[in-house]
C-alpha cells in the first residue's frame, strides 16, 4: 500500500490551484492520498481537497501556521509524517513550500527533488535543465518520505468527486519554533487581467532599458484588449514592476494563446514560466538571443522603435476594420 | 555583529554548462565564478558589518577551483573564508551539502547567516532552509529588503498578492534575492588584499563527518535531449508589424 501526501497551501480563497494539481497527480502515484493543510481556512479547504483526491485531510486552523515562519509548519508536517509514514510528499514551488520542504529534508534525511516537471513513480522524478534543453531523470533514494517540489502547471487539475475525512492535527508547537514572525501583510493592487488566465501575454525584459519604456507594454496590452503584462525577474528585481507580474521559475507560469516577449533574452529562469505558450513572438535586437530558439515568429529589432509601430498598426486596424 | 555567508562556485553563467558522462555538472577545466546570486548575500553581509561592526566569513563547499569564488568574495571586502573540499563530496546532493555547510558554519561565531536564494546552476532553492534546520535556527528566506538592528532582523518577502514583512530575533538565517541590493565591484586594493586574507581549508573529517554521512540519496539516472522545436520564422520591418498584428487580432476575443 503506497501513500502519497500533498502539502496543501491555503490562500484567502481556499486551496491554491497548485495543491489541486498535485492531488490530481498523487492519485496516479499512491493507493492512498492525503493532504496536509495548516493555518486559517484549512478545515474549510478540506471539501475541495477531497473532491480532488484527498481521502484524508490533516487540518489545523491554528493561526500560528500563518503568523510564524516556516518552523511550525515544518515541525507539524514532520511529526505527522513520522506517525503515518507516507512514501512521498508533493509540494508546490512557492516560497512557503520551499521553506517547509527544505527543513523536512534536513530533519529526516530524505531525498528532495525541486523543479520537477513529472513524477513517474514513487522513486523517480523528472526535471528539465539548461534552459529546458535537457530532460533529467533522477532516482530518489534515502528514507521515506521522498520529497518532490513540482513546477506550477505541470499537471492539469481533474476532480475525483471524492470526499475527505478531516483529521485534526494535534501536534504541539514548541515555543522556540515560534520566534520568526510574519508581522505585516501587504496587498499590491493588481491591474488588468490575471496573467494566468489571459489569452495574450505581453512580457518585457531588460531590453526595454527603463521603467518609462516598460509602460509601452501596458499601452500595447490595452490596444490588444484583454492582454496581461508580464516581466522577467531582472525587471522585477530592478523594481520596475511588482513581483505579481514576474514570469519564470521564481514567478508565475503562463500558457497563453500568444506570448509576446519584448527585449527578453530567454534565460532559463524566464523560459520555464512561458515555454508552454501556444505561440511565441519574440522581439529582440540581438539575433543571437536564445529566445529566438523558442519563438514561432521572431523580429530582430529594437523594442523601443518596434513596439510603437505595432501599437500604431493595431490602432489603425481598430479604426478601419 | 559577525556574519557568515554561504557562497558557491558555479560554472560561468554566461557560458554553456554541460554534464559529464557521470551526469554531474563539469566544474573542472571550465571557467567558473562566485554565483552571481551569492554576490547579493556578500553585499548584504558587508553592509551589516559596516553598520554594526564585526567580521564577515565566507563558507563554501566545492573542489579546489572553488577557491576562486571565495577569493572573489574576499576581494569585495569579506574578512575570511572557509572552504570545504573532499573527494567524497563529488556529486553531493542537497542534503549532503547542507550537512557540510551547517557543520562548517557551526564552527564559526555568528549572529547572522546569509545566503542567496538559489544557485545559478542548480536552482533547487531549498538549501538555506535545510542548513537553518540543521543549525536549529529560524529562517527568513527570499528577502527583497533586509534591515538589521542590534538584536533582530526584518525583511520584506514577495507574495503572490504583494509582500509580507517578516521578523526574527538573531541568530537567524536570511536568504536574499537580487532585489536586495546592488553588489559592489571589487576594487584593485580589494583584489590585492584578498590574496593574503585567511582561508581555512577543511576536509570532511575536520567537520566530524564521515563518507556515509554525505553519500548521495539521489542520483541522475538518465539525461536526454528535449525534443527541439523547429526554428521559428524571422520576419523584418513592416512585414513583421503586419504579421504580429494579424496574430494578435486573430487571437483576441473582444
Amino acid at each position: 500500500m503506497s501513500t502519497v501526501w500533498v502539502y496543501a497551501e491555503i490562500g484567502p480563497e481556499g486551496p491554491e490551484g497548485s495543491s489541486l494539481e498535485l492531488l490530481t497527480k498523487a492519485r496516479e502515484l499512491g493507493d492512498t492520498v492525503a493532504a496536509v493543510a495548516l493555518g486559517p481556512g484549512a478545515t474549510a479547504a478540506a471539501q475541495l481537497l477531497g473532491e480532488h483526491g484527498a481521502a484524508t485531510v490533516f487540518a489545523s486552523d491554528d493561526p500560528i501556521f500563518a503568523d510564524a515562519v516556516a518552523q511550525p509548519a515544518a515541525h507539524a508536517l514532520a511529526e505527522l509524517a513520522g506517525r503515518h509514514a507516507p512514501n512521498m510528499i508533493l509540494f508546490a514551488s512557492s516560497h512557503e513550500s520551499r521553506d517547509v520542504a527544505g527543513r523536512i529534508q534536513a530533519r529526516i534525511g530524505a531525498s528532495l527533488m525541486a523543479n520537477a516537471t513529472d513524477v513517474p513513480s514513487l522513486d523517480r522524478a523528472i526535471t528539465r535543465i539548461f534552459g529546458d534543453s535537457s530532460i533529467v531523470e533522477v532516482e530518489l533514494g534515502g528514507p521515506d518520505p521522498r520529497l518532490v517540489l513540482v513546477r506550477p502547471k505541470s499537471f492539469a487539475v481533474e476532480p475525483s468527486g471524492g470526499t475527505a475525512e478531516v483529521v485534526p492535527v494535534d501536534v504541539q508547537i514548541p515555543d522556540d519554533l515560534r520566534v520568526a514572525r510574519r508581522v505585516e501583510r501587504h496587498a499590491e493592487a493588481a491591474t488588468g487581467p490575471k496573467l494566468e488566465d489571459a489569452k495574450v501575454v505581453v512580457s518585457g525584459g531588460r531590453g526595454l532599458q527603463d521603467p518609462t519604456n516598460f509602460a509601452l507594454l501596458d499601452r500595447l496590452a490595452a490596444e490588444i484588449g484583454g492582454a496581461a503584462v508580464g516581466a522577467t525577474r531582472a525587471v522585477v528585481d530592478a523594481g520596475w514592476v511588482p513581483y505579481s507580474q514576474q514570469i519564470g521559475q521564481t514567478g508565475k507560469t503562463v500558457k497563453p494563446e500568444v506570448y509576446v516577449a519584448v527585449g527578453i533574452s530567454g534565460a532559463t529562469q524566464h523560459v520555464v514560466g512561458m515555454r508552454g505558450s501556444k505561440r511565441i513572438v519574440a522581439v529582440n535586437k540581438d539575433p543571437q538571443a536564445p529566445i529566438f530558439g523558442l519563438a514561432d515568429l521572431g523580429v530582430v529589432a529594437d523594442a523601443l522603435s518596434f513596439v510603437p509601430k505595432l501599437i500604431a498598426e493595431l490602432e489603425r486596424r481598430r479604426g478601419a476594420p | 555583529m559577525n556574519v557568515v555567508v554561504l557562497v558557491k562556485y558555479v560554472p560561468d553563467p554566461q557560458g554553456t554548462p554541460r554534464l559529464g558522462e557521470d551526469h554531474l555538472v563539469v566544474r573542472e577545466g571550465t571557467d567558473g565564478t562566485l554565483d552571481p546570486g551569492d554576490e547579493h548575500a556578500v553585499e548584504a553581509a558587508l553592509q551589516v558589518a559596516e553598520a554594526h561592526g564585526g567580521e564577515v566569513t565566507l563558507v563554501s563547499m566545492g573542489p579546489d577551483v572553488a577557491m576562486s569564488a571565495v577569493r572573489k568574495g574576499l576581494s569585495m571586502g569579506a574578512d575570511r573564508g572557509v572552504l570545504v573540499t573532499d573527494p567524497a563530496l563529488r556529486g553531493a546532493d542537497t542534503l549532503a551539502t547542507a550537512k557540510v555547510l551547517a557543520a562548517a558554519v557551526a564552527r564559526q561565531r555568528f549572529d547572522l547567516v546569509l545566503s542567496g536564494v538559489e544557485s545559478t546552476d542548480g536552482y533547487t532553492g531549498t538549501l538555506p532552509m535545510a542548513v537553518a534546520e540543521l543549525l536549529g535556527l529560524p529562517s527568513l528566506t527570499f528577502a527583497r529588503t533586509l534591515e538589521v538592528d542590534e538584536s533582530s532582523v526584518r525583511i520584506e518577502r514577495q507574495t503572490d498578492l504583494g509582500f509580507d514583512v517578516l521578523e526574527s530575533p538573531m541568530p537567524v538565517l536570511v536568504s536574499v534575492t537580487g532585489a536586495a541590493n546592488e553588489p559592489r565591484y571589487a576594487t584593485l586594493k580589494g583584489i590585492m588584499s584578498a590574496k593574503t586574507k585567511p582561508v581555512e581549508q577543511l576536509g570532511l573529517a575536520d567537520l566530524g563527518l564521515a563518507e556515509d554521512d554525505v553519500r548521495p540519496g539521489q542520483r541522475v539516472v538518465a539525461v536526454t535531449a528535449a525534443p527541439v522545436k523547429g526554428p521559428g520564422e524571422i520576419v523584418e520591418g513592416d512585414e513583421a508589424v503586419a504579421r504580429i498584428a494579424d496574430l494578435l487580432t486573430g487571437t483576441t476575443v473582444t
